[in-house]
């Protein structure tokens, strides 16, 4: 999940340094993520992982750092499983 | 004995009515001589309007978004620029109180904000960034406990009189241009050079010139949380609120003096109707819509506001984004109805129906970020964001 994660920060996240100098802690904001890019990371990810972000997740903290998304999309994967 | 002083109603409303008493009569001057409303500002130190939102704690009086949105309104009825001025810097306050709580210098400037009513400023735009606020070109340099800052600032609203000002920058030469900060610098800590004018259509009592910002102040003075953070939580949400106040204010004196103009009028004709009357009726009618899209944005923020997760959702932007965008559009058809209703007399200077300075007012509301930026925002979210629906939601 970490590669792909990092494979689409690296297609639509437009940051000015390279995604494999990030640390999976880094906040992507500080990074230069836009919110523009953001919707599109959160696009990305959907199709990805076939999900759907609910509205409770769409937030700055949920795609804060590589490990918070990690984090968001596991947590959904997870309750997709318990349904 | 008379006791005027103490015979004074000191509620919020009517501190807030005496202001805009003053407001009112120096409104036209103010706008034909594109002057800072220096008597309605002097007024709201003297009621001490411009610390109210301060807590309680430290010195203030603790008012919440919708009592300034109330006192925002109020102004905008008598003058729009004197009330646009007290509206930006309540929204500068706003950041103030909500993301300073945790940093010895923000409390202490917040104590000495309510004590001596000092007026803030924001310089937030840039020459060269295009017009979004989220991104800085500048960056703050900070020696030891020293910061240094440069800004090409192209609008510092009432900058040359303001007693301090907010201003954003990249948090470090190395920064990316969106990882900003915010620094209160106070008057004495900084200079500014004017590099453009304020000559414009409307609003031109706010005297937004540009100006060359450089200021050195103890480093100390930069707010402790990023700016993205500070413009979400509490910048997007006050600023489309209380602008939206200020409009809503323009709206409903244009609408009082078309009033007055059809029944005058109907007075004269004996009972018979003009002919502006129905347009009357939906001039009422938007003005209602307007008072009820900014009265669901003051309750949707007051419950979002103890919530940052929500307070930074798609969802909250996204109805926030929508308050501005409807509240900017209405107030032109509501001020173009009045015209019609008022005919010439609306259109001439100084009569009791005179328009022309609320529609020239007006029209500022749908720049001042422009709508069509916010409407490219909005469509962004919706293609992940999933509207609620419901009614009462």
């Amino acid at each position: 999940m970490n590669e792909t994660i990092r494979e689409l920060l690296t297609r639509v996240g437009g940051l000015p340094v390279a995604v494999t100098e990030l640390e999976d802690g880094a906040d992507l904001y500080a990074a230069g993520l836009s919110s523009f890019a953001s919707v599109q990371l959160m696009l990305g990810l959907e199709e990805a992982f076939d999900i759907e972000f609910p509205d409770s997740l769409l937030n700055r903290k949920s795609f804060a750092s590589i490990a918070a998304i990690e984090q968001t999309v596991s947590h959904i994967l997870k309750a997709h499983e318990a349904a | 004995m008379s006791l005027p002083a103490y015979a004074a109603d000191m509620s919020l409303s009517a501190r807030a009515h005496r202001v805009a008493a003053v407001a009112a009569e120096f409104a036209d001057h103010v706008d034909r001589d594109g002057r800072f409303p220096r008597e309605a500002v002097d007024a709201m130190k003297v009621e001490r309007l411009i610390g109210i939102q301060i807590p309680s704690a430290f010195g203030g009086e603790g008012a919440s978004i919708a009592e300034i949105a109330e006192v925002c309104s109020i102004l905008g009825q008598a003058c729009a620029a004197s009330a646009m001025v007290f509206a930006m810097h309540q929204i500068k306050v706003s950041s103030l109180v909500e993301h300073g709580g945790d940093s010895e210098w923000h409390k202490d400037f917040m104590r000495e904000l309510a004590g001596r009513q000092l007026l803030v400023a924001s310089a937030t735009t840039e020459g060269g960034i295009g017009g979004n606020m989220r991104n800085s070109i500048c960056a703050i340099e900070v020696e030891g406990d020293t910061c240094r800052l440069t800004k090409d600032a192209t609008v510092i609203s009432y900058g040359a009189h303001a007693d301090a000002i907010m201003v954003t920058s990249r948090s470090n030469e190395k920064a990316a241009p969106t990882d900003q900060v915010m620094t209160v610098f106070k008057q004495g800590q900084y200079t500014l050079q004017k590099t453009v004018d304020w000559d414009t259509l409307g609003m031109r009592g706010t005297c937004s010139d540009g100006f060359l910002f450089q200021g050195e102040a103890p480093s100390v003075q930069i707010f402790p949380k990023p700016f993205a953070e500070i413009a979400a939580q509490s910048m997007l949400a006050t600023s489309h609120l209380l602008w939206s106040a200020v409009w809503y204010g323009i709206a409903a004196d244009a609408v009082l003096r078309a009033q007055a103009f059809v029944r005058a009028a109907a007075r004269k004709a004996g009972g018979t109707q003009p002919p502006g009357a129905l347009r009357l009726a939906e001039a009422s009618n938007l003005l209602q819509l307007l008072k009820g899209n900014i009265l669901s944005g003051l309750k949707l923020y007051a419950d979002a506001r103890l919530d940052h997760d929500r307070l930074s959702s798609m969802a909250f932007s996204i109805a926030m984004n929508n308050v501005k965008l409807a509240s900017s559009e209405t107030i032109l058809t509501i001020i173009n109805q009045a015209m019609i209703i008022c005919g010439i007399m609306g259109y001439k200077n100084g009569t009791p129906y005179s328009l022309g300075r609320h529609l020239r007012d007006a029209h500022s509301a749908q720049l001042m970020i422009s709508n069509d930026r916010i409407l490219g925002n909005t469509s962004t979210m919706l293609l992940v964001q999933k509207p609620d629906t419901s009614l009462l939601g």
